[in-house]
């Protein structure tokens, strides 16, 4: 039983068409890397389960209710947390202040979070804006993880980073994925990360779905034609 | 301790201790001058509310000040000529008593905030200051033309309204009243700017898109922020009248706005006692500076100017940093 299902979504910016009949699930726990090239509609996609862009064909699902009405606040609520790409952190405030304004009631609060990420209990009254990029990340995922959702997206969450910062993020999604029922879609272009957190992939190309199935089943054919890698 | 906390208790300190001393030095114009000034610095903090929290640049405050000082005037007026406000479908009569003006003022700028919001909060930038300079010119005209209440000569209150146990005609302690009030909303608003509600309002600011992620409604915090701050605006406008024993259409007028914005530039925007050092500095501008020519506003200008120019974190930012704390 799918938690996220989307089925045959178009998504238009103006006259501009994005994305084609593009199908994805994701079950309860189950972690989803969504692939594809720069340009091939991973953002795109991501921005449609968010609500921060309307589909007109097809339908998007999540946990049975249909998502086409709701505004980005409403999927927010309704359980969908983002990790956006680039980061951004409210530059404005603290590392605690980021965390609590997002807080909504549940397992995920600043104790779990800093549990998750030991180095923002550390920064706690520091300005976001004058964190690492790398810290910048994990308040970011924490910031997402404060709003209690039950589905988890990573739009590019290691990009930019320095490796040994790229493993604590991975480790921790890792922990995510063994520790809590969380269902979660990673983008991102490190194969050999994704392939020890990924149960399943779909790869995006010129916006179309165009393999989806298990990540163990992804062979160098499939991602040499599709992923040039 | 750091900086701005030490910044933060002198004000608050040479506010206390001026009328302090000058009640000694038997100087009751000095404390009547303070009491503006703290008066003025609620104005300036309800402002602060909506321009510095939430980027939100009224330029119709002056509805909302003036709203809470008609509030007073005119329950006032009943009340000293012992006539009815109304008397069908309800009886209501004017009254006296400061608490209950106060109330009233504070509802009525929060109503007249909430409906003017809901309204200008559809547009932003240029868009946005105009329509509340727009909303706040139709209150100003309104009161012109409404003779029941003084129109353009405004209403006179004979004795000011009492506050139970206080002598309130006498200056220190009308002074002790408003200082207290300036406190309370102080400490509203620092628990406000520090609760999830007005760090949400900080980041919709910078984010609006980002907010919206995490679930909440931009459009929703700013409304909420407007009103309090027509609020606490208002609650300013009744002291003011009660002040002067006197509230005409000039207290609506788009200078005042202008005025108030000026208190929070100089002061230091979105910072919580920003308003307090600005309207302070405004005041002792105006006595000292009046003083010297009845062009002073001249001076101002090029004051004004040069914090715009060289000192954006206002008088709060050349003294402790730019960066506004967090602590």
């Amino acid at each position: 039983m799918s938690f996220l299902k989307l089925s045959h979504v178009s998504a238009f910016y103006g006259p501009s068409q994005a994305l084609f009949d593009v199908d994805l699930a994701v079950g309860e726990g189950e972690v989803l890397a969504l692939m594809g090239r720069n340009g091939m509609g991973k953002s795109t996609t991501l921005k449609v389960i968010c609500r921060l862009l309307k589909h007109r064909g097809g339908s998007v699902l999540f946990d049975d209710r249909d998502l086409s009405r709701l505004k980005p606040h409403q999927a927010a609520r309704a359980g969908i947390g983002l990790v956006p790409e680039g980061r951004r952190c409210f530059t404005n405030l603290t590392v605690h202040e980021n965390l609590i304004a997002a807080a909504r009631p549940g397992a995920w609060d600043f104790a779990a979070v800093s549990d998750l990420f030991p180095r923002l209990a550390e920064r706690r009254d520091q300005l976001a804006g004058s964190l690492s990029g790398g810290e910048q990340q994990m308040l970011a995922i924490g910031r997402a993880l404060m709003t209690n959702p039950r589905l988890l997206i990573l739009d590019e969450a290691t990009e930019g980073l320095a490796p040994v910062v790229r493993l604590e993020i991975w480790a921790a999604i890792a922990r995510l994925k063994a520790e809590t029922g969380l269902a979660i879609i990673v983008v991102d272009k490190s194969l050999k990360e994704l392939a020890s957190v990924a149960d399943s992939a779909v790869i995006l190309e010129k916006g179309r779905s165009v393999w989806a199935g298990a990540f163990a089943d992804l062979t160098p054919d499939i991602t040499d034609r599709h992923l040039g890698i | 301790m750091k900086r701005e906390t030490i910044l933060n208790a002198v004000i608050l300190l040479a506010l206390l201790m001026l009328p302090v001393w000058a009640l000694f030095a038997d100087e009751p114009f000095l404390i009547t001058l303070t009491t503006r000034a703290v008066i003025l610095a609620i104005a300036g903090i309800g402002l602060n509310f909506a321009l510095g929290f939430g980027g939100l640049v009224s330029l119709g405050h002056a509805a909302f000040f003036g709203l809470g000082g008609y509030a007073m005037g005119i329950l006032a007026y009943h009340a000293q000529n012992y006539t009815p406000m109304m008397e069908w479908p309800l009886l209501i009569e004017g009254t006296k008593s400061m608490p209950l003006i106060w109330l009233v003022a504070i509802v009525t700028g929060a109503l007249a905030a909430l409906v003017i919001g809901a309204l200008s909060l559809r547009t932003t930038g240029v868009y946005f200051i105009m329509i509340t300079l727009a909303f706040g010119q139709m209150f100003y005209y309104f009161a012109i033309s409404w003779p029941a209440y003084g129109g353009e000569d405004g209403l006179s209150i004979y004795v000011r309204n009492g506050f139970p146990g206080l002598n309130t005609m006498d200056p220190i302690q009308f002074f002790a009243i408003c200082y207290v009030l300036l406190l309370i909303v102080l400490f509203g608003t620092w628990r406000a700017a520090r609760s999830p509600f007005g760090l949400m309002l900080g980041a919709a600011r910078q984010n609006p898109d980002r907010v919206q992620a995490v679930g909440q409604v931009p459009y929703r915090l700013y409304l909420t922020a407007f009103t309090i701050s027509g609020a606490i605006t208002g609650l300013a406008g009744a002291l003011f009248a009660d002040l002067n024993r006197f509230v005409s259409p000039a207290m609506l007028s788009w200078q005042t706005s202008g005025e108030i914005m000026v208190f929070v530039i100089l002061g230091g925007v979105g910072r919580v006692f920003g308003p307090v050092a600005g309207a302070a500095l405004f005041i002792l501008l105006e006595h000292s500076l009046g003083g010297l020519s009845e062009f002073w506003h001249i001076y101002l200008g090029a004051i004004l100017l040069g914090v715009v120019l060289f000192a954006r974190g206002g008088l709060y930012g050349l003294i402790v940093g730019r960066e506004v704390a967090h602590d």
